[in-house]
């Protein structure tokens, strides 16, 4: 692991006394972590453990308050565009694993940018590319190709595919990549190992510092997240998703950071999450994430149903995904391959932004002066 | 009694500066902007997107309001001169609100790049108005190159905390000889009347009405708070006594 980055300080980093507080935190532990004006991730363990779940409804009106002051009444809207289902790593719960007998596609720069036009048509200027871990299929190269075809036409683009060098990393910010999406999935190494059986993704520590190397090539936003249900203590699991986020804050302060607990969806391969997140311990998450960690954006997927999403993104949460198609080609001709998991709210990006205004929030399309560009030529500017 | 704000030739009826984020709707923004009376608007040009149906300029009416677009998002000078260049391109008006703030937490301006880039836009013959820490020899610095004000922070934007730079602000006052506009961190009518009555030229504000449960209502309360502050300064404030007055002279063995 290099010295002096997130991953390193993260590794570092104690959590036993923030882990015995999230299973046995009393009363006064829960309301010394409320009252706090700056949490640490003790106060947070505090916030996650089973007696705070009795005090949610506190939880909630704080971390709304600190959402608005922050964020203000807004939530910025994005589309995930799936560029490839080939995948050579096993991945025991995910839909594209290459064990999996699925369509497989990878859509062309070209067949990318139809995506594209179509998903600006419906109003997104945030898109994230995604795709699966196929070093030749879903190459560097292809990558670079695919982000510089949109680069023109799309504001904000972001990445989330298999992880990469410093080197890579920087082609595709000079291509016009803002951000980097990684997916950890799951912190505990014993877990980690026993869910990825095969491929690049084996490696625990390399995928840690992706977000570091991003940084590094200078990508402008960084997105972690944690897949619960994966892990049988969703407790330690968003403590460690917590502690890397603020690792990554101090360590490149100059980045926006965000984090992302999306719980299991059913997804080819019909593996069962093992220890299932209830809708309560999921509010309890999100607001104990907003407190912790009052400035870092907070993501909710399409993998929520639309009545849990309508009311759970008053809680913290700042950006969403709407109208997602999780299938290569699936948003100009949906049909034609595998897709990752199960969408759950189905509804269009138009009536995802009509919930939003019916609930007196403002959703937001465009917030962003696109990726950093080292030269001052208005032609390759992208704001 | 007269008594418009003038800045770069250009008179403003109101010292009410405001901003556009964190407003829950267009409607909610288009209402505040009524009811507050100002006469500057800054929108940041990361959120104006004329291609789409409905934009954050929709509200923005260039005959009633200056629209001064900022460079909220640029890390740096480059970036933030970058931005103002195509802010021009796009046809609108050559003021700046120049924001240049690489740290997202806090959202603390850079000084060292902010002159930088206020150096390059002035030469360039932007109307500049920077967004800095309260530091005072950095304002006499952005004076000197052009800029048209100064916008020193009374605490970290949307932090609500009021004047806590407010030592440092009154040096600022002190010593400019271009309007200071206290930008960022005025979280009630309150600290917007204390900071007009301190002499600042006008306020900024943003979060304060944009997150208020009735934003054009706190944006008439705000609009009330200046003018009272403004007429205060105007009036003379009476000085607060710093010690009690002894019943009997201390000197009276003098006479």
């Amino acid at each position: 692991m290099p010295d002096h980055s997130a991953a390193a300080d993260f590794l570092a980093t104690d959590l036993t006394g923030a882990l015995a507080l999230a299973s046995t935190a009393t009363d006064a532990d829960v309301d010394r972590a409320l009252r706090a004006s700056r949490r640490s991730l003790a106060d947070l363990g505090a916030l996650l453990s089973p007696v705070a779940a009795g005090r949610l409804e506190e939880m909630a009106a704080l971390a709304h308050a600190a959402t608005v002051r922050r964020f203000g009444r807004m939530v910025r809207l994005f589309a995930p565009l799936y560029l490839s289902n080939e995948c050579v790593s096993t991945c025991t719960y995910c839909g594209f694993s290459s064990g999996n007998e699925i369509a497989r596609r990878t859509l062309s720069p070209a067949e990318v940018a139809v995506e594209a036009r179509t998903l600006t048509g419906r109003g997104f200027r945030h898109l994230l590319l995604v795709a699966g871990e196929h070093a030749r299929i879903v190459s560097k190269d292809y990558l670079v190709e695919c982000v510089g075809a949109l680069a023109a036409d799309v504001p904000s683009v972001s990445l989330e595919t298999q992880v990469w060098d410093t080197a890579t990393y920087r082609r595709l910010v000079e291509a016009g990549c803002e951000g980097l999406v990684v997916y950890q999935e799951v912190y505990d190494r014993d877990t980690y190992a026993s869910l990825h059986l095969k491929g690049k993704k084996r490696n625990y520590d390399w995928r840690l510092a992706a977000p570091d190397r991003a940084a590094e090539a200078g990508m402008r936003s960084l997105s972690l997240g944690a897949l619960l249900g994966l892990e049988p203590d969703w407790r330690s699991d968003v403590l460690a998703l917590a502690a890397h986020a603020s690792a990554l804050l101090r360590r490149w302060w100059r980045c926006e950071v965000a984090v992302s607990v999306p719980r299991m969806r059913p997804a080819a391969g019909d593996f069962e999450p093992v220890r299932p997140v209830t809708d309560r311990e999921y509010v309890q998450i999100l607001c104990a994430l907003r407190l912790a960690l009052p400035d870092v954006g907070i993501t909710l997927s399409t993998r929520e149903s639309p009545a849990f999403r309508d009311a759970a993104f008053k809680l913290g949460v700042t950006q969403m995904s709407a109208g997602s198609q999780t299938e290569p080609g699936g948003y100009a001709e949906p049909g034609g391959a595998e897709p990752q998991f199960e969408v759950s709210d189905t509804r269009s990006p138009a009536e995802v932004a009509a919930a939003l205004r019916a609930a007196g929030y403002d959703p937001v399309w465009k917030d962003t002066i696109g990726a950093r560009v080292s030269d001052a030529d208005p032609a390759q500017s992208r704001h | 009694m007269q008594d418009a704000l003038v800045i770069a030739g250009r008179e403003f009826g109101s010292r009410l500066f405001l901003g556009t984020g964190k407003f829950p709707s267009n409607a909610a923004l288009e209402a505040a902007i009524v009811s507050s009376g100002t006469e500057m608007v800054t929108v940041a040009l990361r959120r104006i997107d004329v291609t789409a149906e409905e934009d954050i300029l929709d509200p923005v009416d260039p005959g009633k309001v200056l629209l001064l677009t900022n460079t909220s998002g640029a890390d740096d000078a480059e970036e933030a001169v970058r931005l103002a260049r195509l802010a021009r391109s796009g046809g609108y008006p050559t003021w700046i609100k120049l924001e240049i703030t690489p740290e997202p937490r806090y959202l603390l301006p850079d000084g060292v790049e902010t002159l930088k880039a206020a150096e390059i836009l002035c030469r360039e013959g932007f109307t500049v108005l920077p967004y800095v820490n309260a530091d005072p020899v950095l304002c006499k610095r952005l004076e000197e190159v052009g800029c048209a004000t100064v916008m020193p922070l009374g605490s970290w934007i949307g932090s609500n905390q009021g004047l806590r730079t407010k030592a440092a602000l009154e040096i600022i006052i002190e010593q400019s000889f271009v309007p200071v506009v206290v930008d960022a961190g005025i979280g009630a009518p309150s600290q917007a009347a204390e900071a007009m009555e301190m002499g600042a030229g006008a306020v900024l504000v943003n979060t304060a009405i944009g997150t208020a449960g009735d934003p054009a209502a706190m944006a008439d309360a705000f609009r009330m708070a200046v003018v009272a502050g403004r007429q205060a300064f105007r009036s003379g404030l009476p000085g607060v006594g710093r010690a009690a007055e002894a019943s009997s002279p201390l000197t009276g063995f003098l006479n």
